[in-house]
């Protein structure tokens, strides 16, 4: 893709960095490019993203059912979840602490003229400076790949209002997980490069809902994968891939 | 494949989450399947309106399977289309020879679909409806020129796409570029998109020609539809709204040019014989049409942001009326699969979404083509051989409930998971 000039108008952005990573997002949004497994996730875990915030903010039916929220997309790469929930309405940003995730990103969502906003940065450091806590957090595949789960875990914490609703998804710790997610789909399927995942890091739902207490959790919801299909659905096993929604009291 | 423009004039350029190239009753009832699931739409068509408008455009006229009907009524086409639609209260498949339906009387040859079994009471549902293509031409046009979220642009002639990840740029001979989130290719057997999106197709042509026409008859038909199994290949007689039938009379080419282009009252001579009498006195109503049968099957129904339906996918012979019929399931199907991806915030084109119309029509679409295929190579011999096993095949799916069921529930469409839309659901939010 050919940039000629810088889509979104904003002193923090960089044309020439735009024009840099423009090219990674096809790699980003390429239907069978690296994260093509990621894509066949999109309807299930949009999905449930959906109906949760619909259910949670008691939103009527509609093109736009997020209307007016506020939304973090945590660890958001290349906007696979972000430019969906600016689609249903909600004023989303991406963070990733990746130049080139974010950088792909923004040529996305600027090709399709979606305002989502996307920034360079960590939960952290934003918690540190009062960063003004959104109605809506989500953490998709993404608590798999930090190196400290409490202190990730705590600044999100800061990053929910009062009465807002957090969202996360990941791949439990279990023996089913180990053999599938990490041999079968890294070292059969190629679904992810080799060493995407490592087993130690893995998170069961239960340690997220005992790092933050204060959370009104829901029963974590499986998701399982049809080899038959190839496509995901919701399902009561959560011994592979979950999903988990937790209110924050008002 | 990339984008040609950069992301601004992208943007800048209109915009439809799905551009439709072809306006015939696939693509319009798609058009208003998509609208109605708030999704907003371009769809061209290289046809001037005048013309698929007209009287005499297409004398076919269709057997609409009551799932169809469904949709049609979900998607608010009923009220335009009653008065045209001609219930199919019963269908006699015969094995005849010439010498029509009524001479044959009842027979071991004889299969009867009858719609009190399938939806028992004096106001069920009827196993089918007929209904002439201008009567289904101009209420969907009607519709798609009502409805705010569709752009129908005719005549305009799609000239090129690109398809890239951020959208598919559809070009039109106007040299108005339109931008998309998916290209659904409506554009008939010779489908420019299909061809342009590089997927194959597979098939063959039959050595015959359907002749088309449609008689007066004086005696009212009672909703019954005849299936006649004639050396040359079927003979089709199908109840139209009053004193009216359509026929549908497949003969080798040569013969069929020959019924096409003799005298009226010739036609007539050689129709009698076929049709029978008892329907009393015959006469023609308009012009004959012949149309050249193909089986075609494309060898994908989905290409990187590019969807294919009804006949661009797949033409099968129209043997049990089901060219049209499973059209439209293709429809229903996909308008299903886009609306879900959008709701969820995805784009109109993603590619589960796609995934998932493809597997939901491919299996239905490849077994009607070869059911329709095998049972015309079946019926359309005169071998003696063939005859008795075909009287008997006949006469044991007649004497076989269940299965006499399942068939005409295919035949209705109403079998396997199905699509909202032909379980008369709304796909509006």
């Amino acid at each position: 893709m050919t940039q000629e000039k810088a889509p979104l108008q904003s002193p923090s952005i960089d044309p020439a960095e735009l024009a840099k990573f423009a090219a990674l997002a096809a790699e980003w949004w390429a239907p069978d490019g690296a994260f093509a497994a990621l894509h066949r996730m999109s309807p299930v875990r949009m999905g449930f993203v959906r109906d949760r915030a619909m259910s949670h903010f008691q939103r009527p039916q509609g093109r736009r059912p997020l209307d007016g929220l506020t939304a973090y997309d945590i660890g958001c790469g290349g906007g696979l979840a972000s430019l969906p929930l600016a689609r249903l309405g909600a004023a989303v940003e991406g963070i990733d602490a990746s130049p080139e995730a974010i950088g792909a990103a923004r040529a996305q969502a600027a090709a399709l003229g979606l305002p989502a906003v996307f920034s360079v940065d960590a939960v952290e450091a934003m918690a540190a400076r009062g960063a003004k806590p959104a109605d809506l957090v989500i953490a998709l595949e993404i608590i798999e790949h930090v190196a400290d789960l409490r202190s990730f875990l705590e600044a999100i914490e800061a990053l929910v209002r009062p009465g807002g609703l957090l969202i996360l998804s990941s791949i439990n710790r279990t023996a089913k997980a180990r053999a599938l997610a990490i041999m079968a789909a890294e070292r059969l399927l190629r679904w992810a490069p080799e060493g995407t995942h490592e087993f130690e890091k893995l998170v069961k739902p239960e340690e997220i809902t005992s790092a933050l207490p204060g959370f009104a959790w829901e029963k974590p919801v499986g998701m399982s994968y049809s080899v038959l299909d190839r496509s995901w659905r919701l399902s009561a096993d959560v011994s592979m891939n979950y999903l988990l929604a937790g209110a924050r009291p008002g | 494949m990339t984008l040609r423009s950069s992301p601004r004039s992208f943007t800048a350029q209109p915009r439809s989450d799905v551009f439709i190239s072809g306006g015939g009753p696939a693509g319009q009832t798609l058009a208003l399947a998509l609208a109605q699931g708030g999704l907003s739409v371009a769809m061209a068509d290289a046809q001037p309106p005048a013309e698929t408008l007209a009287e005499h455009f297409d004398g076919r006229a269709f057997a609409i399977a009551f799932a169809n009907m469904r949709m049609w009524k979900a998607l608010g086409l009923g009220e335009a289309l009653a008065p045209h639609a001609q219930r199919i209260e019963k269908i006699v498949v015969a094995d005849g020879r010439i010498g029509g339906p009524a001479r044959d009387g009842v027979s071991l040859s004889h299969l009867f679909f009858d719609r009190e079994e399938i939806a028992p009471g004096a106001d069920g549902e009827a196993l089918g409806y007929m209904l002439e293509y201008r009567h289904i031409r101009r209420a969907l046009d009607q519709a798609v020129r009502a409805e705010p979220r569709i752009r129908f642009l005719a005549p305009m002639t799609v000239e090129g796409f690109e398809a890239g990840p951020a959208g598919v740029s559809v070009r039109l001979a106007s040299g108005e570029t339109i931008a998309s989130d998916l290209l659904v290719g409506a554009d008939g057997r010779k489908s420019f998109v299909r061809r342009k999106a590089g997927v194959d197709v597979v098939g063959w042509p039959y050595p015959v020609t359907a002749v088309v026409a449609t008689v007066r008859h004086e005696k009212p038909h009672g909703g019954v539809a005849h299936e006649l199994f004639l050396p040359a290949g079927p003979f089709a007689i199908l109840p139209l709204t009053g004193h009216r039938a359509n026929i549908v009379w497949v003969e080798k080419h040569k013969a069929a040019q020959a019924l096409l282009a003799m005298r009226e009252e010739d036609f007539l001579a050689e129709l009698r014989p076929r049709f029978g009498d008892f329907l009393g006195a015959l006469s023609l109503e308009g012009p004959r049409f012949g149309y050249p049968l193909s089986l075609q099957l494309a060898t994908a129904m989905i290409a990187p942001r590019t969807a294919l339906v009804a006949d661009a996918a797949h033409g099968v012979h129209p043997i049990a009326g089901q060219g049209l019929n499973i059209g439209l399931k293709d429809v229903a199907a996909l308008a299903e699969c886009v609306v879900d991806s959008m709701a969820a915030g995805l784009d109109a084109a993603d590619p589960s979404g796609l995934e998932r119309y493809q597997r939901w029509r491919r299996v239905d679409n490849v077994s009607m083509a070869a059911a329709t295929d095998v049972f015309d190579r079946l019926f359309s011999n005169d071998n003696l051989g063939l005859r008795v096993a075909r009287r008997t095949g006949l006469a044991l799916v007649n004497a076989i409930g269940p299965a006499r069921r399942f068939f005409m529930r295919f035949a209705g469409g109403a079998e396997g998971a199905l699509p909202k839309l032909l379980r008369g659901e709304s796909l509006a939010a």
